[in-house]
Formats: structure tokens, sequence, C-alpha cells
């Protein structure tokens, strides 16, 4: 929130200069983010929306002309028992890869605020997963779930418990995917919530702890409050992520198809608009449920917006 | 069938190691180009210049390991060849539609697999050099497998997209040394004679099964939609009708193929392993399946999985349950925008004349690329080939004889897909326990959101 309240200051002094000669040389600067952004972002939503609109194959596509179909591709999808079990287990996995990933990306910044010996060596290898590329990790955990040949499955063998087919039973295997997610991401999270601890005074901590406060109540009343802003911020990133969860339950298959599954038990959104598009060759169904993804990752961080918003507003008050 | 270039990822890794010994024979084929010499203005390599030929594969075709560049590179020293490679066929696939979608960034060749051709001949014929006519091309068509040549052209036969490279017929790889410790009798040809048909195939798995002997966590074959995929092809109709048109309800192939997948998982003959998985791939070692059902270029997919360990310890079995049939294959074709048109014509009749591909088949490192021509399959190098790795079975005689009477039924643009269809519902049979009606419901739903 500290961005709000410098912003007004530096729009206000920006307005009064913007008479001044030279000012235009601004605009210069900012030019080449907004020519990629036309490109590579305004013109495929423009093309897609366009795409949305016709039956259209990718095996013809230019070579015969488009046939307009209206919404009907949209009325298609709200009715296709894919579409939905694909939008379900968006919803699912995001549920359960983002939810644990916050919670112990927090826990672990707070542990890591502390003054502990080889503290900056843990806080490197907190990063260590997110650098790791998303293939490599998600072969690896493939490789450890593979119910014939995996580690997780002879462990639990070797104790004499059930074996889980974590390929073929849907949980097991949005579960598995899940924590490819939460390792990947965990400690980007905590990193930004390090950082946003190392600006709150160290004396508050001083303070709680001299008044007889506890680390789990110095994490409720201090490091809570004061990070809001922060994990409005990652909640709302994490949230994007989520609804495009792609690579992970791509590489997941194991041929790497977009099935996400032999029953398509954890195919997300953005696999079934691959599937349509590139297995099946039908874009227009793909930008169909392109646009349909976008507008629900809007709905969804405007919720999340809103929801923020008011505690603030409350908690101010 | 869309997998039998994934079968060809394997076999590089044994080819390496021969693959010097093949300059000689890549070089013996030079008398070959010298008939084209006669139709080019520029030469038997199509262009004087120095020029490199871009050529756009997916999985290991084979010609580099059998040494067929180094080979071409001394015929046309002007001539350097880059391979453009892409792992899976999928992925090469979409790579190029959007590449003839967008006419640009296409290489100078292009392979085409089975799996798609049909889609090619469809949507894209005339963005590909006509095999008709060009005259050496089409004065060697008769040597070439009819079917092969007819998959790759327009239906009145006017236009041929891709001269063909390999063909895929069929036979029963197996373990002698799984079916001896079961009690069961393990010469290929007493084998042979027990899997005529799926039934008796099915009954003899059953017999393993029920050994007291056998392996423990070893089971008769791979999948059950690995019969699936070889006995679709075994119809007058595959999942297509006459007109190329997907009709799998109606479908003699389709219709037996899953009696015989669903009577295989229920007589509990299958490991359920999921074929190109690493659990299937590791079990070509470990013996986790007896048998396998085994075009010939599976042959140099299981040496690359089983590796020098795995050596006489696989076997061919003449005979494939139910009748000959194909899987798998490729041509090559020659996009009209290619940059170097005629060198690539010049390269692409080359790679599938006779001495090629007798090479491509003859050559242990090519990886078993039966021949597509005719004439390659009948010269004694094929023909009276044997394989060490496999026991020294006589795989030339075996494939070629598969060869001769294989019938192959229409395809279509979506074959690929339909078949991955089937193969998840019989997944879901084997490992969800799926009762075998919903798993065809499921199938049939997925196929209507395939054909849209």
């Amino acid at each position: 929130m500290s961005v709000t309240t410098t912003a007004p200051a530096g729009a206000s002094s920006s307005r009064r200069r913007r008479r001044r000669p030279g000012s235009r040389i601004a605009y210069l600067y900012i030019l080449p983010f907004f020519v990629v952004f036309a490109a590579f972002s305004v013109y495929p939503w423009i093309q897609t929306a366009w795409l949305s609109l016709h039956k259209v194959e990718l095996s013809t596509f230019k070579r015969k002309p488009m046939e307009w179909v209206g919404f009907q591709n949209y009325v298609d999808l709200f009715h296709d028992h894919f579409f939905w079990n694909a939008f379900w287990n968006t919803i699912s996995l995001a549920l359960i890869s983002t939810i644990p990933q916050l919670l112990m990306a927090l826990g672990i910044a707070h542990l890591l605020n502390y003054k502990l010996r080889g503290r900056t060596f843990f806080r490197i290898s907190m990063l260590l997963p997110y650098a790791t590329s998303l293939a490599a990790a998600t072969i690896i955990f493939t490789e450890l779930f593979d119910p014939h040949v995996g580690f997780i499955d002879w462990v639990l063998r070797s104790v004499h418990l059930h074996a889980i087919d974590w390929q073929n039973s849907k949980w097991p295997a949005q579960i598995a995917i899940s924590s490819i997610v939460t390792w990947r991401w965990t400690g980007y999270n905590a990193l930004i919530y390090l950082a946003g601890l190392q600006a709150v005074d160290q004396q508050l901590y001083e303070a709680a702890a001299i008044d007889g406060a506890g680390r789990w109540k110095q994490f409720r009343y201090i490091t809570l409050p004061s990070l809001r802003p922060t994990i409005i911020f990652t909640i709302v990133i994490s949230t994007i992520g989520a609804l495009q969860l792609f690579g992970e339950p791509k590489l997941y298959q194991p041929l790497a198809q977009p099935s996400g599954g032999s029953d398509n038990q954890y195919q997300t959104l953005s696999l079934l608009m691959y599937q349509q598009g590139f297995s099946y060759g039908h874009l227009g169904q793909a930008s169909a449920i392109a646009w349909t993804m976008f507008v629900f990752i809007v709905l969804a961080v405007a919720v999340n917006l809103f929801l923020s918003r008011n505690r603030d507003a409350k908690g101010v008050r | 069938m869309r997998l039998s270039s994934t079968g060809r990822r394997a076999a590089s890794a044994v080819a390496v190691v021969a693959a010097s010994a093949l300059f000689l024979a890549g070089c013996g084929s030079s008398s070959d180009n010298d008939n084209n010499s006669d139709t080019s203005a520029a030469g038997p390599c199509g262009t004087t210049d120095d020029i490199t030929l871009t050529v756009g594969l997916f999985g290991t075709f084979g010609f580099k390991e059998a040494g067929l560049w180094d080979a071409y590179h001394k015929l046309c020293p002007n001539v350097t060849i880059k391979e453009d490679d892409t792992e899976a066929s999928g992925d090469y696939w979409t790579a190029l539609q959007t590449k003839l979608a967008a006419e640009s960034g296409l290489d100078d060749v292009q392979g085409i697999e089975i799996g798609f051709v049909a889609d090619v001949v469809q949507n894209h014929a005339d963005q590909f050099v006509n095999w008709n006519e060009v005259p050496n091309a089409a004065a060697d068509k008769a040597e070439f497998y009819d079917w092969k040549w007819q998959l790759a052209s327009t239906e009145d036969g006017s236009d041929t997209v891709g001269l063909g490279t390999d063909i895929g017929p069929e036979a029963i790889c197996y373990r002698p040394d799984l079916l001896k410790q079961a009690g069961l009798p393990s010469d290929r040809d007493t084998v042979a004679s027990k899997m005529s048909t799926w039934e008796d195939f099915i009954d003899f798995g059953k017999q393993y099964m029920a050994s007291p002997t056998k392996p423990k966590g070893s089971y008769f074959i791979d999948s059950a939609s690995s019969v699936f995929s070889t006995a679709v092809y075994q119809g007058d109709e595959a999942y297509d009708n006459a007109d190329g048109q997907p009709d799998v309800e109606n479908s003699d192939g389709v219709k037996s193929a899953w009696q015989y997948a669903t009577d295989a998982s229920a007589a509990g003959i299958s490991a359920g392993l999921a074929q190109w998985g690493d659990a299937w791939n590791k079990a070509f070692a470990s013996g986790t399946f007896a048998t396998i059902a085994c075009p010939s270029w599976m042959i140099g997919y299981i040496q690359g999985q089983a590796g020098d360990s795995g050596k006489g310890k696989w076997d061919v079995a003449p005979v494939l349950p139910g009748g000959a049939t194909n899987w798998g294959g490729s041509w090559l074709g020659v996009p009209t925008s290619a940059e170097h048109k005629d060198a690539a014509i010049a390269l692409v009749e080359w790679l599938s004349a006779k001495d090629q591909q007798v090479e491509m088949f003859a050559n242990p490192a090519a990886g078993g690329h039966f021949p597509s021509n005719q004439e390659a399959a009948a010269d004694p190098k094929v023909a009276n080939a044997t394989n060490p790795y496999f026991n020294n079975a006589p795989t030339g005689k075996i494939f070629g004889d598969i060869a001769a009477q294989m019938k192959v039924p229409p395809i279509g643009t979506y074959d690929t897909p339909i078949q991955t269809a089937f193969g998840d519902a019989l997944t879901n049979v084997e490992t969800k326990g799926t009762s075998p009606d919903d798993a065809w419901q499921q199938a049939l739903d997925k196929i209507k959101q395939v054909t849209g």
C-alpha cells in the first residue's frame, strides 16, 4: 500500500511539468514497451477474439476462408463436459497448490527473518527450486511418483502400505502435480515475504518480545499485518499463475500429451486449449477457451482485490 | 501408428557404434545416382552451387546413423545436409502445420508420417512437389508397394506428396527365456504356431500367466492398447470409411480390435503399461512382459531400451495374430517453396532409391527400417538378413513375408487422436476398472470432441 501513498504526489508533480519542453521525450522512453505490448498482447487478443467467432481449423488456416459462427464456439464450450471437467480441475489444482504454498512461504519467511546462523545459505537455498527448469523438475517428480518404478510407491510398499496410482487416480495425480508447483514456488514467495519483512521495524519485534510475545504471537500480530500488501500481491500473482497452469500437468503425462491423463483427470483449461488448438486443430474452439480463461482470470483477480480492499478498509476503521 | 516415430527415438543409441563402417556401403550406390543425371541440367545433385540442405525430421529416421548423410556428401561434395530434428512426431506435425499456414520457415525436405499423411494429401498437396511430375520418381513408381504410393497420393492418384522411406510390417517380438521359465515352448516357429489368431494368442497368454514357474511380476503382453492398435488395422476398415471419413462405429477393424483388447485385459495377461512411458521403456530390460507387437522398426527401439545386456534375450516370431498388417512408416516430401528445390528432389530420390533403402534395413545402426521399395525388400541383403541381437532371427524373411501379404485399410486425417482416445479408454479399463462398455462410451465421446 506504500505504492498508493506515494503515487498521487508523483502524479501531480508530473502534471505540473507536462508543459515543459522535452517532456515528450518521456513518451519515447515508454514507447518500446507499448510497441512490444501491442505486437505480442493486443494483436493476439484481437486476433484470438476474431478467431473465436469462426469455425477454423489449423490445417486449413489461411488456406480456406473461415466460416463465421458467431458465438457458437462459446455456446458449445459451456455445454461441453470436457470444458467443465477442465474448469474444476483448474480450480482444484489452484487451491491445493496455492494455499499450502503461500502459508508455508509465510512461515519460512518469518523464521528466516530472525538472526540465524547460516541465514544467507538458507535464503539462497530457498530460491534454488525456483531457479530449476520447470521441465527438469517435473521430469524428476514424475519419476518419483511413477506408479510402477517410482521411489514414493517403493517407500509406501516397503512399509507395507498400499501403493498409490499417482498417475491414473484423480486426486493423487492432482496432489502430485500441486507438489511440483508448491516445491518450485514456495521459496520464491518466501523471498518476497522476506523482502517485505525487512521493511518492518525490528524494534517492533524486540518490544513485543519484551512484552512476552512468543514467535507465534509475533507472527500473528506483527508479521501478518505488516505484510498485508505483499500478501495480496502474492495471492494475485499466484492466482493468475495457477489458473494458467500448463507445463507441470502437460509434462506429468507420460508422453507429455495435453490430455491430462487417460480420463482427463488433471487436464487444466490451458491444456484443453492446447489440445483443441494443436492436437485436434480446432483453432476457433481453442480461441474461445482462451478468451473464457482471460475473463475468468480478470474476474478472479477482481474478486481478490475487492475482498482485500474491504478487509483493509475495515482494518483502518 | 503415430508412435512409429517415437519408436525411432532410441534406435540412435545403438546406431552410433557401427556408423563408421557404413561409409563404404553408402558409396556403393553411386551407380544409382547416374540415372538421375540425365534429367537435371544441374547434374545429379540438382545444383552445382555450394549449398546447405535442411531436412526436417522427427524421432530418429536413421539416415545419419546409417551414414547416409556422409555418403551423400561424398557423392555431392557441394551439398551439406543439416537435420532439423523434433523428438515427437506430434510436435513436429503441429509445427509443420503452422509453417504451412504461414508458408514460411519450411525446410528443403520435410518428413511426413503415416499419422498425418492423409492431412497433407487432403489439405496441402499443392504445397509439396508432385512426384508424378518428377520424371525419375514417376518412373520408379512401380518399385514401391502400391498402397505405400497410394497413401501419399490424392484419390485420383494425380498428385503424390512424398516418396516412401520405410514401412512397418508387424510380427511378434518375445522373450524366449521367460517362456522357457514358464515351461512353454520358446523356439520361434512353435511360438508362431501358437498365435495365429488373437484368440490363440490370448489363450497362450493365459497359459503363461497360469504357470507357477514364470517370473514373478511378469505379464504376457505390455498393454491392451497395443493389441488394439495392431488389430484395428487388420479390418477392411480401421478408423475411417472408404471415403477417408472418420467412422469408428461401423468399422469392422475397430469392433474386433476392441473385443480382443478388452478380452486380453479381462484375461489378466496385460502389464497395463502405457506405451512409450518410462515404466514401459524399462520393461524391455527387466522382463515385465514376455511378448510385444513388433513392427520392424521396433527392433531398433528394443535394442536401444534393453541395451547390450539384452542381447540374445529377445527373439522374433514369424507371425502376427489375426493377419499381416502395417504399423507406421514415413515419406519424404519437398515443399514447392523450398529454397533449394532441385537439390532437395535429388536427395529424396537418392534416399528412397533401392540401394539406400537396403542400407537402412541391412545396416544394424539404422534401426530396422524395412524398405517401402519392393526391389529393396527383395534384395538378398534384406531378404537374407538375420539379426544377432535377436538370436539371429531371420528378420529379413520374417518382415518381408508379412510385408508381401499386408493389407492396409483407408486412413484419415484424425487417426492419431482417435487412436489416442481408444488407448486412453483402454487405460481406464486397465487401471481404473472402468467396464468395457463405459470405456467404449468414453472413447466415442472423446472422438466426438476430436472430430468436432
